[in-house]
């Protein structure tokens, strides 16, 4: 088999290989690696290969843009880490040195070879075969200008809880569009069910209102609440996005808010969202007094006229005729540059945990039912009582962990029970002097001023008891245990299984991804870790963008958090956006597909491979194109062509297929 | 011949999944056999059954391609077409001789570092077990016309 890739070729080639400190250096002989492609690969046009300590160091940089300048290089190869580390780095020191930054290419011999493999004689093989296909691929890579798209200034925020209203606030103020989408009737998310706040204890409602408020009445920010995303297109600087608004059946111009209808509403509906089941609403309700926006919404599947065609009460008594019985669902198109999912999460269901009992047990609640029995406006106005809705427990133990860092639910840690569970201990005690135990695994207090309140609890007499409560039980089986749920637990300081009788139990149920979160990742085009949980582009250097461009992520739809961090990942997320608006332009990978008109035969195998509509037929001459606006460069119609007329820019079929005969060194038979 | 033989794999993988599975496999030092060699692609839907022939031919004694779960397909749905060249390629390999079992398909999310490495793992003893491709070898045998061809010029 002969091959044209074999002849001597005209470039200049520079080989970078770098010993990241120890991190390659330790595997891999890099000295022996750049001096033998020096030597072997100087027929395919290397002239230069050097190692350095840190090729990514302003030194390492330099390094290259001189040699660059000395040896006139017309083609640079780094073997160093992933091109998703510093790819950019290396192409901006290139352009510095006045070579197109895309001549340069970034082999990865740490996280595909060093980091990898433990036998050094073959790792260091392995790199010469990277750095051999990385020598062969970039001899076929061709200068390149990045596409420029315009940025719009409109931003979209999914989800109103706190990150979203802190994002959306942040972009507003400094004077851009926002749309604000929520799901449910008013925005204001987990963090308006709570009562108090961890570790100062300041209300929820207190803190929270005023920045709902200034969300819903302010100029630049446009809210959608019961409303949903459900088609997501484009890309970064240019999305369009539909939002179904769900059908209130109420004019929003003309109601007041003044809740008239839900007065006279005769049908009382269980609360399942936001008085987690132990309140009840009306069939027209506001979530809670204080909902932003002010206007009700009629449940549709439990309202009397929707249900059997007579009832309309509160279009009698509505001041206003606001009420529209007629009212549809209505689909809205946005324009964003921008987008930023706080979509937050859901909580572990805790019938999933047989042996703790809830839903079995009347009087095991969980952390999110606990919250609206101890809030002033909730169901029992802030009395803490058994399901009776009456007594008074005298013992109450409070179970963490439940479902956190346990193979059976959940492996990781929910982040914000401990401090969750401390605070409710401190709410029993103080509102009804019970006597409280807690049931921990260990107790991680560490953000700012939590240990603090540990300490607070500790000295407020809350009894701590280590260990994983094995069951709640209602079955008696020692005297003074009639009538009450006993916790089993192996306390594991004391050495020896205890029985707990107590009145109440909480459970500290863990966080959880959204039900719908996979949905909602497919939709923007992003991934959910195994957990669930949106994956950010880096875990500690890039913990609000993602994966795809221009879509950002905040709050606990990245993973669980308390407030204090959500709220920053919020503002972090905002600043990450009006940096792109304020550039007004994005420079993207122009990685692209084109056909050759010549070369095309006009057999259309490609049209139906294109999922983004990019590729035209032209039925006058027969021929395809590929409209480079539309076209995401995923290279599918490319490697469909039986006529080789697509060509991929940055993945052409002569780089690859280089690159295969350098990784399998077929380039250094011809020496 | 010693039964030392050490098999050499060509591996495609996607920019978005399971290139990433690789790097996090690197970043959290899991440790898989060094016999892989991997070829960054935007999508696994890039992968031209080309390039598969061509690392066989070349000297490669397998190839495992890697692509986005079906569903998350960075490009919404490429990945099928990627599954529909690997179901076709299997076929082909066995009209040509070649074991089918010299191209596997895995799919691996960015998440999903160390099932990378299993998977890698896994090949890496599959194909020593089947021992080495040889292409070139067999080629005079197979490939080579027995008659001259005449060519269109």
């Amino acid at each position: 088999m002969t091959n044209g890739n074999h002849r001597p070729p005209q470039e200049r080639v520079g080989v970078y290989v770098c010993h990241c400190g120890t991190n390659i250096a330790g595997i891999i002989d890099v000295e022996a690696v750049a001096r033998w492609a020096g030597e072997h690969l100087k027929h395919r046009g290397v002239v230069v290969a050097r190692d350095y300590k840190f090729m990514c160091s302003s030194l390492g940089q330099e390094l290259i843009e001189q040699d660059i300048r000395e040896h006139q290089l017309t083609r640079v190869v780094v073997a160093a880490c992933s091109p998703h580390l510093h790819e950019q780095t290396f192409r901006i020191a290139c352009e510095r040195a006045g070579l197109n930054p895309y001549l340069c290419e970034l082999v990865s011999i740490r996280e595909q070879a060093s980091w990898v493999h433990t036998d050094k004689n073959a790792a260091t093989e392995k790199a010469k075969a990277i750095i051999s296909g990385g020598v062969e691929r970039v001899l076929h890579h061709e200068p390149l200008e990045p596409l420029h798209v315009p940025i719009d200034a409109a931003t979209l925020v999914v989800g109103g809880g706190i990150a979203g209203i802190q994002a959306a606030l942040e972009i507003a103020d400094a004077g851009f569009p926002v749309y604000l989408v929520e799901r449910e009737p008013s925005i204001g998310g987990h963090m308006a069910q709570f009562d108090k706040t961890f570790p100062t204890l300041d209300c929820a409602a207190c803190i929270l209102t005023p920045r709902m408020v200034s969300a819903g009445t302010h100029p630049n920010i446009t809210l959608m609440t019961w409303s949903e995303v459900t088609d997501v297109k484009g890309y970064v600087g240019n999305f369009t996005v539909t939002v179904r608004k769900k059908a209130r059946y109420i004019n929003e111009d003309l109601c007041t808010g003044c809740g008239i209808c839900q007065d006279k509403c005769p049908k009382k509906v269980l609360d399942e969202v936001f008085e987690a089941g132990l309140g009840y609403r009306k069939a027209v309700y506001t979530p809670f007094p204080q909902a932003v926006p002010k206007y009700p919404v009629i449940d549709r599947p439990n309202c009397t006229y929707f249900l059997k065609g007579t009832c309309r009460a509160c279009e009698k008594f509505c001041p206003t005729d606001a009420i529209d019985f007629e009212q549809e669902d209505e689909y809205v198109t946005l324009k964003v540059g921008n987008i930023i999912l706080a979509t937050g999460f859901d909580v572990l269901d805790g019938r999933r945990i047989a042996q703790y009992g809830y839903g079995r047990l009347a009087n095991v609640f969980t952390s999110l039912e606990f919250e609206r029995l101890s809030n002033a406006a909730g169901p029992t106005n802030g009395e803490i009582v058994l399901r009776d809705g009456v007594t008074t427990p005298k013992t109450v133990g409070i179970i963490h962990c439940a479902g956190s860092r346990d193979r059976n639910f959940n492996n990781y840690c929910s982040a914000i029970c401990c401090m969750q569970s401390l605070k409710f201990a401190h709410l029993v005690k103080e509102r009804t002097g019970a006597t409280v135990f807690n049931f921990y695994i260990d107790i991680r207090t560490t953000a700012k001023a939590y240990d603090e309140f540990y300490q607070r609890v500790l000295e407020e007499g809350t009894i701590f008891v280590r260990g994983r409560v094995a069951e709640v039980t209602d079955a008696a089986r020692l005297p003074g245990e009639e009538g009450k749920l006993i916790i089993q637990v192996e306390d594991t300081l004391a050495g020896r299984q205890r029985r707990i009788p107590v009145d109440m139990v909480i459970l500290s149920v863990s966080l959880e991804p959204r039900h719908d979160a996979k949905e909602v990742a497919k939709l923007f085009g992003i991934s959910c870790s195994s957990d669930g949980w949106i994956i950010e582009k880096h875990p500690k250097l890039d913990p609000v963008a993602t994966m795809t461009e221009g879509v950002f992520v905040a709050g606990c739809a990245q993973g669980p958090k308390d407030i204090p961090s959500t709220v920053s990942q919020g503002a972090a997320a905002a600043a990450r956006v009006l940096a792109r608006i304020q550039q007004k332009q994005i420079a993207l990978e122009p990685v692209r597909a084109s056909v050759d008109e010549d070369k095309c035969s006009g057999c259309r195998i490609c049209n139906g491979l294109c999922p983004f509509n990019a590729i035209i037929f032209h039925e006058d001459r027969m021929v395809t194109e590929v409209n480079p606006a539309l076209c995401q460069g995923c290279g599918t119609c490319v490697a469909a062509c039986p006529a080789g007329a697509i060509s991929g820019t940055g993945f052409s079929n002569e780089q690859i297929l280089s690159q295969i005969e350098g990784l399998l060194m077929l380039n250094l038979e011809a020496v | 011949m010693t039964n030392t033989f050490e098999p050499v794999i060509i591996g495609f993988t996607c920019n978005w999944c399971s290139y990433r599975a690789a790097d996090l496999a690197g970043t959290a030092r899991v440790k898989y056999p060094p016999n892989i060699r991997l070829i960054r692609l935007m999508c696994s839907g890039r992968l031209d059954p080309t390039f598969v022939f061509k690392a066989l031919s070349s000297g490669a004694d397998g190839v495992l391609i890697t692509g986005c779960h079906p569903g998350e397909c960075h490009y919404l749905e490429q990945n099928y077409k990627a599954l529909r060249r690997y179901l076709m390629l299997r076929r082909v390999l066995v009209q040509m001789g070649i074991e089918p079992e010299r191209i596997r398909l895995v799919w691996a999310s960015a998440a999903e570092g160390v099932k990378l490495a299993q998977e890698i793992a896994s090949f890496t003893e599959e194909i020593r077990a089947l021992g080495p491709l040889n292409w070139n070898g067999i080629e005079p045998a197979v490939a080579q016309p027995e008659k001259e061809v005449a060519y269109e010029t």
